[in-house]
């Protein structure tokens, strides 16, 4: 397999005048094609800057990163742009929806950017089969306010694979989601790996972590551990332990 | 709502200078057409010199013009077609048992022809009658309508401080001069009858000429004060020659300065109204800050955030510019129908009100559009 991100002693220092703070230090990493990584670590670990620099979102300190064989380091503010436009579909914990703007239209977003500009129609179209992927076509036309924290990130989900895009970098996309919804999100991004889309995904919790197939842990900066998954939850089966865990606790309170 | 309050700057603004504009315009409009209805070519020769604005300047006591000089300046100034002396008092008529307070004016003959007004009904008075100081009169519209109600004036008696005078012609309307003074409101006489049987002094208002062409009029004007100059043998000159032009502009002096002093508030206006815009959009960015962060992220370029948010302000501004034009020309009309000024709303003004006002969009909307798209994405989108 292809490896889709390849980053070579990155270093990240952030300098504010008085405090240097070096966030990365030293961190090489090569990310495959179909691979659902979890970077995880406490906070200060340098996790979030990671996932900032591999989405493109700020430039490393030192060292190379090539996405998808493109030189990251080479690019200006525009050019990176539109690689996030093309390569790169963006999970945020807090999902980030523009508001005032139906599901099918906040999924449409990225084309609007797009470098090759697309007819309505074919913007609609490719908008409606993403929304299939995650299963939410019948609330197309329903405003974020109108859709349940689960159904926003699923748009969320939806809006970073219209472009079809080499990599899907989640920031704690469980963050504001209960336990079932959690498991229900993971298990799109499950299904989604299985069908060959490669994602990254950052979370402090070890239970999430362990819906992936690997695991990055970081610690001041640096990796410390790299490890496939063994005993890997499926979610479909979280998801009926969950309900029967539910069940007979109303069961329990009924009596 | 809060868009509304926003372009309410830009409205007042452009509405301001559409109802300038027109009220400026209809005014010019009226001025011109009160400098056509003084006549054709006309020169004007006052007493007293020009120290101040030359019509407005007062009458000297001492000086004088004389019937004598105008017959002069018709025989010895090339390109002079007619003149008239003139002479003007308030006085109070009766007629057919009312009265009324008006102008009598003492002319020639040719004081018809020099300002193109025409009879009426019935005849202006001749030359004889003026060497007669014959008791005739022509009297003005106004005069006509507020003694003679529902009779015909001419061959009727006039009395003009207790002398009879035999009504020979009614002028037609001639409206308001550029002082507003209402021009049908006059009884003309034979100037030697004025100046022997109603006048209280031997001294002329004016003398009133009519030039043979426009181009000929400098030319006059130098001859006449040449030959006054000369009649006056080497004394002080104490006479003014001002010809239409001239005096339409002393006129209209004032209001010119009115019109530019308003023009000059509604520009202040609308420069407040962009301020206000710059104002709202730099709120609007603020709050959009995470929006713009999540645009950056799925791919926008600083540009294309740039031309969002400049668009937003122009459409603003333009909308604000569309309704103030409206506005405006609604005032006009509204002032027009209500004071009986004259209001000419003019495209240009139109469309250059409309410009000005994206343009202001453009302007002050480039900031914030600026601010906006040098956000930095990861900043922006962890933004509360």
């Amino acid at each position: 397999m292809s490896s889709v991100v390849q980053l070579q002693n990155i270093h990240k220092v952030y300098d504010s005048g008085e405090v240097k703070v070096h966030a990365v230090r030293d961190v090489s990493l090569e990310i495959s094609t179909g691979e659902f990584m979890a970077v995880m670590g406490a906070s200060g670990s340098g996790k979030s800057t990671l996932m900032n620099l591999i989405g493109c979102l700020d430039r490393p300190t030192e060292g190379s990163y090539h996405l998808d064989g493109v030189n990251v380091a080479e690019l200006d503010r525009n050019e990176l742009a539109d690689l996030r436009n093309q390569k790169l579909g963006f999970v945020f914990q807090g999902f980030n929806l523009l508001s005032r703007t139906t599901a099918l239209e906040n999924v449409e977003l990225p084309m609007f950017y797009g470098q090759k500009q697309v007819s309505a129609k074919v913007m609609r179209e490719r908008a409606m089969h993403a929304l299939e992927i995650v299963s939410l076509t019948d609330r197309a036309d329903h405003f974020p306010s109108q859709l349940s924290g689960g159904q926003q990130q699923r748009v969320v989900i939806a809006r970073a694979l219209v472009n079809e895009p080499q990599i899907l970098v989640a920031d704690e996309p469980t963050g504001n989601l209960d336990s079932k919804t959690s498991v229900e999100i993971l298990g799109v991004f499950q299904k989604l790996n299985d069908a060959g889309i490669t994602i990254l995904m950052v979370t402090h919790e070890l239970d999430i972590a362990r819906f992936c197939r690997r695991n990055l842990v970081m610690r001041d900066g640096r990796i410390v551990s790299n490890e496939t998954v063994i005993d890997r939850h499926v979610a479909s089966i979280e998801m009926e332990r969950l309900l029967k865990a539910e069940a007979e606790a109303k069961l329990t309170e009924m009596t | 709502m809060r868009s509304a309050l926003t372009a309410l700057g830009i409205i007042i603004g452009v509405a301001a200078v559409i109802a300038m504009v027109s009220i400026g315009n209809g005014a010019k409009n009226q001025i011109e057409s009160q400098i056509a209805s003084l006549g054709q070519n006309v020169i004007i020769i006052f007493p007293g010199s020009s120290t101040s604005g030359g019509a407005r300047s007062g009458w000297g006591s001492r000086s004088s013009l004389t019937p004598e000089d105008a017959k002069a300046i018709v025989n010895e100034v090339p390109g002079v077609v007619a003149a008239s002396p003139e002479i003007r008092d308030r006085s109070q008529v009766l007629a057919n048992g009312s009265n009324w307070n008006t102008q009598i004016q003492g002319e020639s003959p040719e004081y018809l022809s020099i300002r193109l007004w025409e009879l009426d009904d019935g005849a202006m008075f001749t030359e004889r009658d003026v060497k007669g100081f014959s008791k005739v009169a022509v009297i003005g519209q106004t005069v006509s309508n507020q003694l003679f109600i529902n009779e015909d004036p001419v061959g009727q008696t006039i009395r003009i401080r207790n002398i009879p005078f035999k009504i020979l012609g009614v002028l037609k309307s001639k409206g308001f001069n550029f002082f507003g003074q209402d021009q049908d409101d006059v009884v003309i006489i034979p100037y030697t009858s004025h100046l022997k049987r109603v006048a209280r002094r031997q001294q002329l208002n004016s003398i009133i000429v009519q030039a043979i062409s426009p181009e000929a009029i400098p030319q006059i004007q130098q001859g006449i004060t040449d030959l006054l100059q000369q009649r006056r043998k080497g004394r002080e000159p104490d006479f003014t020659v001002r010809n239409q032009v001239e005096l339409a502009e002393a006129a209209t002096a004032t209001s010119n300065t009115m019109t530019s002093l308003l023009g000059a508030i509604a520009g202040v206006s609308l420069i407040v109204g962009g301020i206000g815009i710059m104002n709202i959009m730099l709120v609007s960015v603020t709050e959009r800050t995470r929006e713009i962060g999540i645009r950056m992220s799925v791919g926008a370029h600083g540009s294309e955030i740039l031309l969002q948010f400049l668009t937003e302000a122009v459409l603003l501004s333009a909308l604000g510019g569309t309704i103030g034009i409206a506005l405006g020309v609604g005032v006009s009309e509204i002032m027009s129908q209500v004071n009986g000024w004259p209001t000419l709303i003019s495209p240009t003004a139109i469309v250059v009100s409309f410009a000005v006002s994206a343009a202001v969009g453009v302007f002050f909307g480039y900031y914030p559009a600026r601010k906006a798209a040098q956000l930095d994405p990861i900043e922006a989108l962890r933004y509360e």
